[in-house]
């Protein structure tokens, strides 16, 4: 499956923009080192990754601050409320990048060339004055639309992965694999593309597997980022209201614990969260932030997202007429969008990580030889029967909705449960105080119990399942669970 | 790997291992009972190790649950043979072996002795252990558990239910491992856990006595 029709919109050299120096030759620091300047600013030679001193030495009239994300996500809103006036689903990447799904504005403005033209003027129109223009690309998927961004380029349906393949590898923004990629000679993402993915699967692990498919111009994980399964959203309402951003931050932090460990509870991590906010005169708001990549999705990488965003609300730099009055009443996280965890969160089952990593890996290697489905991995269930008491999921693949094995199952057999539940159920036959199993000898029946009866959907015709089960030792002092259903005997488990 | 020596087993069964609990890097055969294979890795499991079963589909795994396996680092590999081959069988318990701690198997029917020296060789050097289910192991493996006998209990006729079973286990193997013991096991105990059978009438006079 290839990924979804994405468009991009990149806004150059953000810092410097969101710092109001982009008329200067400026740049913006972190940890001491160049992270953005100013386009005065790189045609004197002052380049990202340089140090503090060496930018200065190019240049000598450069105007140096500190990165501020809070500042530089408070600034981008209003680009957000820009582009949200084509479709209201608009995923901020992280300050000065965001992305939509084109699949409905497209067809609404006569494709994605008149849209890109649209939303291009749309946001110029936001920018402060002196800011570089922005840049649209449209792609398959996010990964190839923030490279066609970068180029200002439509890329057609289906065609991403020959777009892709003249980028080198280092485009990933995984350090690490790309460094061994290049060591392999591997350089670009033409030439991964080209490895067979079970190989890569095998050789890089879930990682590098995400890299292929990204090479391929498909969705890193089209098998299970999916929609959220569960409702899992975390709500805190604020009484009294929080017209403070400290408060409102601090409730932030607690629901992103809260959200984190949730998911984490299920061996899940968020890759995409709509923070949606109430306040006092009735406004609500909401916004989506995409967690992936470098920023990484532990719990801290998302409060500090929702803390951005309660800012360029509650500040409101350039939110204009939408800006809330009043205070905070009800702050919600919704994950609409959940991946298996793949180690890139802390904490991952309280663990040894690097223990539960190599596991990982080696079943990778087992999925790429046998197929996805050959290993699998317990979810407890509710049920009546010992085989529906759980439910086996692909391994990496989000838990699917369960009943819940709280629930009062009447007629459940009750534990011990059988160590042996045959997948296909053994024809058995019963006679007097006799068993025989799979047409094997007779033996006596020594002690016996039930039924447990089981009527289940009897409201509908079809799937409507009558039967009852027993439990009975045999002279040898086996003990099986046999299920009667109208004539018919079956051996279902056995407690060896 | 972790720098432990040994990986914990349930107390109950201490008495089986020479070691007192899983030597890193042994191979245990248990045969005769399901449940017992599972009781050997439940504490492992409980107690965060990664462990992992291979060519057992029938695997109870609500029974695994109540014995303390956490399920969650409990990944299957129920049918490596249906897409790999004869060989599949071996070189996914090989490729399991390097990475888990408990590696729960068992072997189809004609196990090649070979395969077998390849799989004990490489437990060894990974510092795993290799728990064979249901016999058929070419190899003489360092701890050979079987059950000989098995008794339930809390089952009349035609009420009761199964409450708790008593399991004479044999213990046997190599080097120190050799002298047989015998342990006379709930498996499980009414309460649920496993434990070890008292005597109540030696236990009586042991009341008495103090």
């Amino acid at each position: 499956m290839s990924g979804v029709r994405t468009l991009v919109v990149w806004c150059p050299d953000w810092p410097v923009v969101a710092a109001g120096l982009s008329d200067r030759p400026a740049a913006v620091l972190a940890a001491g080192r160049v992270v953005a300047c100013s386009a005065i600013a790189r045609a004197e030679g002052v380049a990202r990754g340089l140090r503090r001193r060496q930018a200065e030495a190019r240049c000598p009239r450069l105007v140096v601050v500190d990165r501020d994300p809070a500042a530089e996500a408070r600034a981008f809103e209003t680009v957000v409320v820009a582009v949200e006036a084509f479709t209201p689903h608009v995923e901020i990447v992280r300050p000065g990048l965001c992305a939509v799904a084109t699949r409905g504005p497209s067809r609404y403005f006569g494709g994605d060339g008149a849209l890109v033209a649209r939303v291009a003027e749309a946001v110029d129109a936001a920018l402060p004055p002196g800011a570089p223009a922005c840049r649209v690309g449209v792609a398959d998927g996010p990964f190839a639309a923030e490279r066609a961004a970068r180029r200002g380029l439509v890329v057609p349906a289906g065609e991403s992965a020959a777009f892709l393949s003249g980028f080198g590898v280092s485009t990933l923004g995984n350090v690490d694999l790309a460094d061994l990629l290049v060591r392999l000679g591997v350089r670009t993402l033409g030439q991964l593309a080209e490895l067979p993915a079970p190989a890569v699967l095998a050789r890089f692990g879930p990682q590098g597997g995400a890299a292929h498919r990204l090479a391929r111009g498909l969705d890193e994980r089209p098998l299970v980022a999916r929609a959220a399964p569960l409702d899992l959203a975390v709500t805190a309402e604020l009484d009294p209201p929080a017209d403070r951003l400290e408060t409102a931050a601090f409730v932030a932090k607690g629901l992103a614990d809260r959200l984190h460990e949730a998911l984490g509870a299920r061996g899940l991590s968020a890759t995409r969260v709509l923070v949606e906010a109430e306040w006092e005169d009735g406004e609500r708001l909401g916004r989506r932030w995409r967690l992936d990549g470098a920023g990484g999705r532990t719990a801290g990488a998302l409060a500090e997202r929702v803390r951005w965003q309660l800012d360029g609300w509650m500040t409101g730099a350039g939110a204009g007429a939408d800006r809330p009055s009043g205070g905070l009443t009800l702050l919600r996280l919704v994950p609409e969008e959940v991946g298996p965890d793949d180690g890139r969160q802390q904490g991952f089952w309280g663990g040894d990580r690097a223990a539960a990593e190599r596991a990982a890996r080696a079943l990778a290697r087992v999925q790429g030889m046998l197929g996805p489905d050959a290993v699998v991995v317990a979810v407890p269930a509710g049920g009546r029967s010992p085989a529906e008491q759980v439910r086996l999921v692909p391994w990496g693949e989000p838990p699917p909705p369960v009943p819940g094995p709280a629930r009062p199952w009447p007629g459940r057999i009750p534990a011990p449960s059988p160590a042996t539940v045959h997948p296909v159920p053994a024809p058995a036959e019963v006679t007097g105080a006799r068993v025989s199993v799979a047409g094997g000898p007779w033996s006596a029946v020594a002690a016996w119990a039930g039924p447990w009866p089981v009527d289940e959907r009897w409201w509908d015709v079809a799937t409507h399942r009558r039967q009852a089960r027993w439990q009975v030792v045999t002279a040898d002092g086996t003990a099986h669970l046999l299920s009667q259903h109208a004539d018919r005997w079956e051996v279902e488990a056995t407690y060896d | 790997m972790a720098a432990e020596r040994r990986l914990p087993v349930l107390p109950a069964l201490g008495g089986l291992f020479p070691a007192g609990g899983l030597k890193r890097g042994s191979v245990v055969a248990v045969t005769g009972s399901t449940s017992l294979a599972l009781s050997v890795l439940a504490a492992a499991s409980a107690q965060g190790s990664w462990c992992a079963a291979v060519g057992l589909p029938a695997l109870g795994l609500a029974a695994a649950a109540e014995l303390g396996v956490a399920l969650e680092r409990f990944p299957l590999v129920p049918s490596p043979s249906r897409e790999a081959g004869a060989g599949g069988w071996a070189w996914v318990v090989a490729t399991l072996v390097d990475a888990f701690d408990v590696v729960l198997a068992r072997p189809p029917a004609h196990v090649k002795a070979a395969d077998a020296r390849r799989l004990t060789a490489r437990a060894r050097e990974r510092g795993a252990v290799l728990v064979v289910a249901g016999g058929g192991w070419p190899e003489r493996a360092e701890v050979q558990l079987t059950v000989t006998s098995a008794g339930w209990e809390g089952l009349g006729q035609g009420h009761g239910r199964l409450r708790g079973r008593r399991v004479e286990v044999v213990a046997g193997g190599r080097g120190a491992a050799a002298r047989e013991r015998r342990v006379a096991l709930w498996l499980p105990h009414p309460d649920g856990d496993v434990r070890e059978v008292v005597d109540e009438r030696r236990a009586h006079a042991r009341r008495v006595v103090s």
